[in-house]
């Protein structure tokens, strides 16, 4: 089976029941995403399939129909996504175990939506769970994010 | 009180240690070895356990704790650059190895029966006791709040030592004193003369040189470093998906596995029939479990899925568990033993005499409860174990390597030595990973894996279905006011689940559990508060269900218990809840200036419209005095929680950035548990499987914060729990003022709606 994953072709050997996230953390190697309950309900998953934010828990390889982006392929030329970059600037993470699918949810909302208002915010992010409460940092690096993104 | 306690034997948490001590206390002041020695790369050099040192001058400082989100890393990795005169860019932190040398000694202390203010002679003899019990029990843990106030000197020391023998070295190179030369940004410089050396060129010659023995520690005016927020060493690695964390450990011919354990806590296996799961796709084998933390089976696999699966296909009868079938049997175990007089922690004045000819309308009764929870970490239990050449290797995102090494040699039946436990980034703790069975699942899973690796991941159900959880308990109050409104006697007995009594067997098999458990009345027996007639109980009620140490620990419970029922005791007498804990804290000004930082904060005295309420709440917890003020609002959809005002004395903040991130942290996952979280039981199972029944507070939920970091109090205190128990009464106090109503059993959700 042949995917698209951060821009590079990959070639695995997966049974096409398999979720997209097992796939690509045991089978193509991709560690960013992670694993948080499997019932996209927490969020933890999070990659970018066709642009869009999908929980890849719940998704099967099989019906996959577009390129992937991982947490590891959001930068692009060895620069931190803009999200990325408020991420460290507010320094978001603590244990930073759901931050990949935090990231790659607001990385999304941001190319919908250049300048969120709060309920918009809680309405795209929401289905990320933290359970460090680092909610009230996330808020403002999605703000510091969305400016970054304007002036660049 | 304190002669009372002097009568028993002095006791870690509940686990006599006197022995230990008596064996042979003369050895206690000899150093431990220097792990580092043993594994250095040609020409790098190490000058103690936590600084090494290369030809090319990278700098490692080892932070021997787990990072879980507190911050541990770059914390500890500042009190050795402070003295060191570098910037934190400029080095690297590691965990480093397992050993003695990196013993926390502060995390017993706070173990003993004596509250934080207690200054008698009897307290700081205990407390210097519990160093050496310390030294000779070399546990390697990371918990109890304790990280930072054990290595603030030892730490700082160990820069400051290196920095002393790097000048030596230099000394000796130049031809000059050492006392005239300088250091910084990596190098030793002659001032006289303008000449420098880097640390890398002087560190061989420097770590031949005898350690100084008297070093002066940096003022605190000097400090460039601590005192102030600093870059997080670990945040680049965070917000770029680096595989950082146990679930992401990769080697050579690994395969995948998973377990599947009784789900009848402590119930055995009855049958078990894996022909069709063998049979599926991509599986290895399964492997049935027998251990002394729990009985079921593994699956090894070819994916983590297919390990999944299988384990879903396995036909298991499970035995039953040593405990009442549901939740209504275990509240009955807990009311049963209410009747019981229990130990009594505090015990000022006469209570008794003072409820023997009360009247009624100066008489409030009250029963509390709140629930078993689960820690539910975002990253599920997991751990990567390998046999090999009768050498077990274990990779784990855990709190405790020196007990997974204890316990997993002892399961692999090979010495101590033949195992290494590898510590990763975890995500999340929270006290869950202090426990060893993930780890001693994954070494059975070796055992049977022909010397390959296996990486072994729970499910999330399997996760929730099988913590430590935090006890359930149940308070039985009463107190008398007098005529002004103000409380005359407090009586306060809590029942619960001893949680050192449920570890002790698991963590140490080999020790005896005695006498009281302080955990069972942290934050009811030591608070600040000064009642003439003043008396608190803990009752350990019978009842098997494993519980374990969860964020704050006993003041998870009984911070909500003590101040839901002050907040009772100021409606009753007609007093303002501030006003009220104001003038019982009167001996203590710590207490004080916190409530009144708060209060002031919060402007908690203007008057709200209506639909809005505040609700107040102080629990002193880890050393560090806590209060907090919440504020809801009515809307539409529910209670909506709009903002958290926290005022906090940690006595020294080494790092307000991080401080203010955990008092948040731990205030958000306080409320998570206060307004819906609950782990019940039927049919002698957990009913809650995955976040969908065990949810935590979301975006939409999470207040806004505001926080201030005193420095009013004598000692350090912790910082990565304190935020956690004054947050749930709080919530509990604002809904009584929103809606009139005392809401005495977690979670409010059962009885009120939130947003």
């Amino acid at each position: 089976m042949r995917l698209t994953v951060d821009g590079q072709e990959i070639d695995i050997d997966a049974d096409p029941d398999m979720p997209l996230l097992w796939a690509l953390r045991d089978l193509a190697g991709k560690k960013g995403l992670k694993f948080g309950c499997g019932i996209a309900a927490c969020g933890a998953c999070t990659v970018h399939v066709n642009g869009e934010a999908v929980r890849s828990c719940t998704l099967l390889v099989g019906q996959l129909d577009g390129p992937v982006t991982t947490i590891e392929g959001l930068s692009t030329g060895g620069k931190l996504h803009p999200v990325q970059q408020a991420w460290l600037e507010e320094q978001v993470p603590q244990c930073g175990y759901c931050q990949s699918g935090q990231i790659m949810s607001a990385a999304a909302l941001l190319e919908h939506t250049p300048s969120p208002t709060d309920a918009e915010i809680d309405e795209a992010m929401s289905g990320n769970l933290c359970r460090c409460g680092t909610y009230p940092r996330i808020r403002a690096a999605i703000k510091r994010a969305a400016a970054l993104k304007a002036g660049a | 009180m304190a002669g009372k306690i002097a009568r028993r034997t002095f006791l870690i948490g509940a686990a006599a240690i006197a022995g230990g001590v008596a064996f042979g206390y003369y050895s206690y002041r000899k150093p431990f070895p220097n792990p580092l020695e043993g594994g250095l790369p040609d020409g790098d050099a190490t000058f103690n356990p936590y600084v090494k040192i290369a030809p090319d001058n990278t700098i490692t400082v080892i932070a021997p704790r787990a990072e879980m989100g507190q911050g541990v890393a770059t914390t500890l990795a500042a009190l050795v650059a402070e003295e060191l005169d570098l910037d934190l860019a400029a080095l690297k932190v590691e965990h480093g190895p397992v050993a003695s040398a990196y013993a926390n000694i502060a995390i017993l202390r706070d173990s003993l029966p004596f509250p934080v203010f207690d200054d008698s002679t009897l307290a700081n003899l205990a407390r210097d006791g519990m160093e050496v019990v310390g030294k000779f029990l070399a546990v390697q843990a990371t918990g109890g709040s304790s990280t930072t106030i054990d290595a603030f000197d030892k730490m700082r020391h160990a820069g400051a030592a290196a920095r002393e023998m790097l000048k030596a070295a230099a000394a000796k190179e130049f031809g000059v004193a050492a006392a005239t030369l300088t250091t910084r940004d990596a190098k030793v410089t002659d001032p006289a003369s303008g000449r420098s050396l880097t640390y890398g060129e002087l560190a061989a010659a420097a770590a031949k040189l005898a350690p100084p023995r008297e070093i002066a520690l940096r003022e605190r005016s000097e400090w460039r470093l601590l005192g102030k927020p600093q870059m997080r060493t670990d945040m680049r690695a965070k917000v770029t998906g680096q595989p950082i964390f146990g679930i992401d450990v990769d080697l050579p011919d690994m395969l995948f596995g998973t377990v599947r354990m009784n789900p009848h806590l402590g119930g055995a296996v009855v049958s078990l029939d894996a022909s069709e799961a063998e049979k599926m796709l991509g599986v290895i084998k399964v492997v049935p479990i027998k251990t002394h933390l729990g009985n079921g089976f593994g699956v090894i696999a070819k994916s983590t899925w297919h390990a999944f699966r299988a384990a879903d296909a396995v036909k298991v009868e499970w035995g039953t568990a040593p405990y009442p079938a549901d939740s209504a049997g275990m509240w009955q175990v807990l009311a049963d033993a209410a009747a019981q007089n229990g130990s009594v922690m505090r015990n000022d004045g006469n209570v008794e005499a003072q409820f023997a000819d009360a009247s009624p309308e100066r008489l409030i009764e009250a029963e509390y409860r709140v629930p078993f929870l689960a820690h539910a970490a975002m990253e599920p239990m997991n751990a990567t174990a390998q046999l090999e050449d009768g050498v077990l290797d274990i990779w784990a995102p855990n709190q405790a390597p020196s007990l997974l090494r204890t316990l997993c040699a002892r399961e692999a039946g090979i010495a101590e030595a033949k195992c290494n436990v590898h510590v990763t980034y975890l995500g999340g703790g929270f006290g869950r990973r202090l426990e060893a069975d993930y780890a001693l699942y994954a070494t059975k899973l070796a055992q049977a894996a022909d010397g390959r690796p296996v990486k072994v991941t729970w499910t999330r159900e399997e996760d929730i279905t099988h913590d430590a959880y935090r006890p359930a308990a149940l308070g039985r109050f009463r107190a008398r006011l007098d005529e002004t409104g103000m409380p005359v006697a407090v009586d306060l007995k809590v029942i619960s689940l001893s949680i050192m009594a449920s570890v002790l067997p698991r963590f140490y098999p080999m020790l005896m559990a005695l006498g009281p458990d302080k955990t069972l009345t942290d934050g009811l027996f030591n608070q600040p508060y000064t009642i003439p007639n003043y008396r608190v109980a803990g009752v350990k009620a019978e009842l098997a269900v494993p519980v374990g140490f969860w964020r704050s620990v006993g003041n998870s419970v009984n911070g909500f218990l003590h101040e839901a029922f002050m907040d009772e005791i100021a409606t009753a007498g007609g007093i303002d809840p501030v006003e009220l804990r104001k003038r019982l804290m009167a001996n203590y000004p710590t207490a004080v200036k916190v409530v009144e930082k708060v209060a002031a904060m919060s402007n908690w005295a203007e008057k709200l419209p209506a639909g809005k309420a505040k609700g107040f709440a102080f629990v002193l917890s880890f050393g560090s005095w806590v209060a907090e003020v919440v504020q809801i609002a009515e809307t539409p959809q529910g209670i909506l929680i709009e903002k958290v005002w926290i005022a906090a004395d940690v006595g020294t903040a080494l790092d307000p950035g991080i401080i203010e991130a955990q008092l948040t942290s731990g205030a958000v996952f306080g409320l998570s548990a206060a307004i819906g979280q609950e782990i019940t039981f039927a049919d002698g199972i957990v009913e809650q499987t995955n976040f969908h029944d065990f949810d935590a507070m979301r975006m939409s939920q999470c207040p806004a914060f505001e926080v201030a970091i005193l420095e009013n109090a004598p000692q350090m205190g912790g910082v990565g729990e304190i935020g956690t128990p004054p947050s749930l009464p709080a919530l509990a106090n604002a809904v009584f003022a929103l809606k009139g109503k005392r809401i005495r059993a977690l979670p409010l959700n059962k009885e009120v709606t939130f947003a």
